[in-house]
């Protein structure tokens, strides 16, 4: 089964993607220095780059996933986003404005700063790189699940081309446009995704007389009574509830520590207007997911839970079908188009943020230590973006069909056990150490993998990657509720253990630039 | 380059981080946001508690077919709203005039620093 006419969805795509070449082709000409690349000269607005952060964050995981959930599994779909929402709390008053004052372009400047700089600033590029990773291979899986669903292209080779098409778009995108190229798509496909999703909802609520309780009562009678209530995805048994505990702890410490969200706060001149772009970012990703509350339930009420389980794409078909339901075709057009653009513009942020990672970290400071002639630290950044951009897409070819929700809660994992506890720790613990960042880095991140490795995700339940054999023994499928405290306990006892005398005057200067701006890096003026 | 480690420079930041300005501005800082964020944290993971184990209570039917539950949850938007406000005033308030003056005084013999 396919919905709507794939040539009008094809055409809607190609029609957004005409346009924002344009309009990256256009702001590429600027791209000059490294702070040009990188940080799209620093020179976005608040408001600008709040909704480019939008763009960033409400991946298609967001928008079909969630859908999807609450109008299969209700309540428990909901919780979801909430958890996405509260995180951006952390963000906003302990991350923000004191990392945009004290980095230059990636995580690493800033945990690096009044630390042993090379061993820290590789540690914190190799989580950056193994976050990145995971969170590209799960929107490029997502572009082949989507693809199933709305172009009717059910066969592995045509979804192989598909994916990668959309990986050459990406690694175009990037390559020409930098930082300010991909901004723009972003802010382009955010506005275009949030006015889609709101027309959707009003068009939902206006046929239940703007009555939430009406809506929710036709959900209930429609698919199943107990989506009003919590528990019907993880109230099963105590080791399911313990998972919930574990996803919700690594969604809301997560998002702080995502390094493509944190490089997004070096684009804006100031840590104030740092400060205003999370600002609006958590008034477009709340209102959104409010509107997504309207459309899973509207889901369930309009269409029914068989009927979006049974459809090629499960779960994620919720919102496509209810725009079919709702505005024929042409919504359904509409918003398959919205959700390429979300996977495209996700995808390319993630990549240019792989590639200053790779580039600025690893090769300038790390191989070259700094010394690297002019220009020589954005070649290796666009060459890295090709790769990056080749890899995604033999990847995304290679997770088609796989389960893709965990990719994206393992990136979260990750983010929240092996970078948050460095940020928090070196911009508010004096102590803390060398020794400290690596332990907590290098063993937030490798307990989260091996915990997923050996966790039913991988192997020894019906919904694992290798289904025939089992070597699982952690029982839960995110690894966050043991190797978050263990990022958190490994960093404070480092850091107590440690013998080294960190430098005293830049920890000085860190602690004064970090809340008064004083020397923190300014706009390019063109 | 902001960050070339002149003895000029060091000795102006360690001279800014024993002003008295400085330790109010950090003192204000800190004094909201790490209570405002053990707050807001407590209040999620209570509301994830209630949501995972009190299946019951959050079920609880208040006005037609909206409960406890739901309401907690449209909370939580709401709380997360209003901190996001309240941060912004108070920053605006009490953070941003200190920080300004301290960069006002300083910023010129930040770059003569870095000039040497």
């Amino acid at each position: 089964m396919t919905l709507g006419e794939p040539l009008l969805n094809i055409s809607i795509f190609g029609a957004f993607v005409a346009v924002t070449l344009v309009i990256v082709f256009r702001a590429s000409r600027n791209n000059k220095t490294a702070a040009d690349y990188y940080a799209a000269g620093r020179s976005f607005t608040g408001p600008q780059n709040g909704t480019a952060i939008a763009g960033d964050y409400l991946s298609a995981a967001s928008f079909l996933g969630i859908c999807g959930a609450i109008a299969v599994n209700g309540y428990d779909g909901f919780l979801y986003s909430i958890g996405f929402l509260v995180a951006w709390l952390v963000a906003l008053l302990l991350v923000a404005e004191l990392l945009r004052n004290t980095g230059k372009f990636t995580m690493a400047d800033v945990l690096s700063f009044r630390l042993k700089e090379r061993p820290v600033r590789m540690a914190a590029a190799t989580a950056t790189l193994a976050v990145c990773f995971f969170y590209l291979l799960a929107q490029m899986a997502g572009a082949g699940g989507l693809v199933s669903l709305l172009l009717g292209i059910n066969e592995a080779v045509g979804q192989s081309v598909v994916i990668a098409v959309v990986g050459a778009l990406m690694i175009l995108y990037v390559l020409v446009g930098g930082m300010k190229g991909t901004t723009w798509v972003q802010i382009i496909k955010a506005a275009l995704l949030i006015v889609g999703a709101g027309v959707m909802t009003i068009w939902v609520l206006a046929l239940y007389g703007f009555n939430l309780s009406d809506l929710l009562g036709a959900a209930a009678d429609n698919s199943d009574a107990a989506v009003l209530e919590p528990g019907v995805q993880y109230g099963l048994t105590d080791l399911s509830r313990l998972d919930f505990l574990s996803l919700a702890l690594a969604l809301v410490l997560g998002t702080a520590g995502l390094p493509h969200v944190l490089m997004r706060f070096y684009t804006v001149p100031t840590a104030k207007e740092a400060r205003k772009s999370v600002v609006w970012a958590i008034w477009a990703i709340g209102i959104f997911y409010l509107f997504t509350l309207v459309l899973g339930y509207g889901a369930g009420a309009l269409i029914g839970k068989e009927q979006i389980l049974s459809a090629p794409g499960g779960v994620n078909s919720a919102a496509p079908q209810l725009a079919f339901e709702l505005g024929g075709s042409i919504l359904l057009g509409v918003i398959s188009a919205v959700a390429f653009a979300t996977i495209l513009a996700v995808v390319a942020g993630l990549t240019i943020t792989a590639a200053t990672s790779f580039a600025h970290d690893v090769y300038a400071n790390v191989i070259k230590k700094g010394r690297v002639e002019p220009n020589g630290e954005v070649r290796v950044a666009r060459i890295t973006v090709v790769v990056i951009g080749l890899f995604a897409i033999v990847g995304g070819i290679g997770v088609q069909g796989q389960n893709v929700a965990f990719l994206v809660a393992l990136a979260f994992a990750i983010a929240a056990s092996a970078n948050l506890p460095t940020i928090l720790y070196s911009l508010f613990w004096k102590r803390f150490s060398t020794r400290g960042a690596l332990w907590s880095m290098y063993g937030g991140l490798a307990s989260a993998l091996v915990l997923i490795v050996f966790s039913p995700v991988v192997s020894g339940a019906e919904t694992s990657i290798i289904k025939d054999v089992d070597f699982s023994w952690f029982p839960l499928t995110n690894p966050g509720i043991v190797s978050i405290p263990l990022g958190f306990a490994l960093g404070w006892l480092g850091s107590i253990t440690s013998s080294r005398r960190e430098d005293a005057a830049k920890a000085t200067e860190m602690n004064v630039r970090s809340l008064t701006g004083l020397g923190a890096e300014k706009a390019t003026k063109h | 380059m902001s960050n070339a480690a002149t003895p000029t420079n060091d000795e102006t930041f360690a001279r800014i981080e024993n002003s008295d300005r400085f330790r109010e501005l950090k003192k204000r800082h800190r004094s909201f946001v790490l209570p405002v964020a053990v707050l807001f944290l407590v209040w999620y993971f209570a509301y994830v508690l209630l949501a995972d184990y009190a299946h019951e209570f959050m079920s609880t039917p208040v006005f037609g077919n909206i409960n406890v539950g739901l309401l907690l949850g449209l909370g939580q938007f709401v709380s997360t709203f209003a901190i996001t406000t309240w941060y912004v005033v108070y920053a605006n308030r009490h953070l941003d005039p200190i920080a300004e003056d301290i960069r006002a005084d300083e910023e010129a013999t930040i770059d003569e620093g870095a000039k040497r």
